[in-house]
């Protein structure tokens, strides 16, 4: 088995080139796609995640760090579906209706890319019914909904009675954030998680996915 | 210093405005409604809006064209009136201004992330440049790069509004780490007060992200960083939802009380962000004059 050290390196540093290479070479060797995910690439976003919590990482790091998983995840992810594997989840994300900033859901979204779920972004001011939609047709597991403001957050909990009208809330795990909210008012609408940062949002959806 | 705001300085620390989102929402702009639209359908509500911050002493006042960019208002199908909508934008408020306040235009983000390749430096330098210059050109006094996130992406928009040759405000929003002292991206007050200024920008600062207790730090470290005045427009604390209903924790009162201390920590410009109205305005403006 070739030395793999440096494709977790690539991920931590951001290196989509190196750590493109590697996974080639390695699965050249015929290594198992799996254990270049599971057992490097995903402890690297973690090693990430860490260094975000401690301030030593910033945004522009965990894009980068996202990107280049994303860059060896593009090679695997055929491998794995041709063997029938699925993705971690598929998260179906946008912000709620009335909402018009993108900025926190795009970064989570890229974060996502990176922790190994398949990400269908919906945009900005999605109604109740294109979530639904998405869960029925296109097979999301996870709804992420995002509002910055605080005069649009109760349409995270109109989506979710939607959901529960629709049929489908048992299908879906929901996790929200947004600047004004909190863990409280997640628990208040019945909301299955919240994260106050891009970061906390991976580690929510691995946790919901894990429960499911 | 630009003859604007040496002027403006003169007089000492500057009153600023409050929000304008908040504000037209009490008059009627719906969920999810785009606000600068109301420039061209509701003028005479943007105006009360205006003349409500004239009103309480504001001797700066924005305008209602923060996200009057291409970027923006393709979302919305309204490129094509990009120019009047910036254009009326100056106006309304200038028709509230009545001599009384300066008109400084508010030129904010596009919303997209430069590094994820959402967009291109040269699509942000096009963009900025034909908003800065529709604002000039209907008679701004100065421009207002605010409300950015990512240094690179306010470098450009501070390059393209000094083109027009107005004085150029630029201030960031200082929100993230575990002391709420770095941009978005990362960066500190230090590096954001030297880049701007490398930058060109005559006044620079910090808005929105948090509230006033945590500008203090933000405002002393910019000030001791650059000899260019200080801009600080702070939120009224972070909202919260109660019953349905937007709660700002601070008062006015309380805001004020910060007032002193952002003055000695260097901040010339004083306003608020979100959660504030006009009722801040009057209590900061019956504070600085006291």
């Amino acid at each position: 088995m070739p030395e793999l050290k440096p494709l977790y390196d690539a991920v931590v540093n951001g290196n989509a080139k190196a750590s493109q290479a590697i996974t080639q070479e390695a699965l050249a060797q015929g290594i198992d796609p799996l254990t270049l995910v599971n057992e490097y690439m995903v402890p690297a976003m973690d090693e990430v995640g860490r260094r975000f919590e401690a301030n030593e990482y910033f945004v522009p790091e965990l894009l980068i760090a996202a990107r280049a998983m994303k860059a060896s995840l593009d090679i695997i992810r055929p491998l794995l579906t041709a063997r029938g594997d699925q993705p971690a989840g598929r998260v179906a994300i946008g912000t709620v209706k009335g909402d018009l900033h993108d900025i926190g859901k795009n970064l989570v979204g890229s974060l996502l890319e990176g922790g190994g779920f398949e990400v269908i972004d919906l945009g900005v001011n999605v109604a109740p019914e294109k979530f639904i939609e998405t869960v029925r047709e296109k097979g999301a597991n996870i709804i992420a909904m995002s509002a910055l403001l605080t005069t649009t957050m109760p349409a995270m909990k109109t989506t979710i009675e939607a959901l529960k009208q629709a049929g489908i809330r048992q299908q879906v795990k929901v996790l929200i954030g947004g600047a004004p909210i909190t863990q409280k008012y997640a628990d208040e609408i019945g909301a299955d998680g919240y994260s106050e940062n891009a970061v906390g949002a991976v580690a929510l959806a691995k946790k919901a996915v894990a429960a499911a | 210093m630009h003859s604007t705001i040496a002027q403006l300085l003169a007089r000492g620390p500057v009153v600023t405005d409050g929000a304008w989102g908040t504000q037209l929402q009490a008059r009627g702009l719906g969920l999810g409604e785009f606000p600068d639209l109301w420039n061209l359908a509701h003028p005479e509500k943007v105006q009360e809006v205006a003349k409500a911050y004239v009103d309480a002493g504001s001797r700066v006042i924005l305008t209602n064209t923060f996200g009057a960019n291409r970027i923006r208002l393709a979302e919305q199908g309204a490129v094509d009136r990009l120019v009047e909508i910036n254009t009326r934008g100056v106006e309304i408020s200038r028709a509230a201004a009545v001599g009384r306040s300066q008109v400084f235009a508010s030129i904010g983000p596009s919303g997209k992330i430069l590094m994820t390749g959402d967009i291109t430096a040269d699509e942000l330098r096009t963009a900025y440049s034909e908003q800065a210059k529709a604002l000039a050109d209907a008679g701004a006094d100065a421009l207002v790069v605010e409300t950015m996130s990512d240094l690179e992406e306010a470098l450009l928009a501070v390059s393209a509004a000094r083109e027009t040759g107005l004085p150029v405000v630029a201030c960031m929003v200082f929100d993230s780490g575990k002391d709420k002292d770095r941009t978005m991206m990362g960066n500190t007050p230090e590096q954001v007060a030297r880049a701007l200024v490398d930058g060109g920008a005559d006044v620079i600062g910090a808005n929105c992200g948090q509230g006033v207790a945590g500008f203090v730090p933000i405002c002393k470290r910019l000030h001791a960083a650059t000899d260019r005045p200080i801009w600080a427009k702070a939120n009224a604390g972070l909202p919260e939802l109660l019953d349905g209903k937007t709660v700002y924790r601070n008062t006015p009162e309380e805001f004020v009380s910060f007032v002193p201390e952002l003055i000695k920590a260097g901040a010339s410009f004083v306003g608020g962000c979100c959660g504030t109205s006009p009722a801040f305005v009057a209590a900061i403006s019956r504070q600085i004059s006291s």
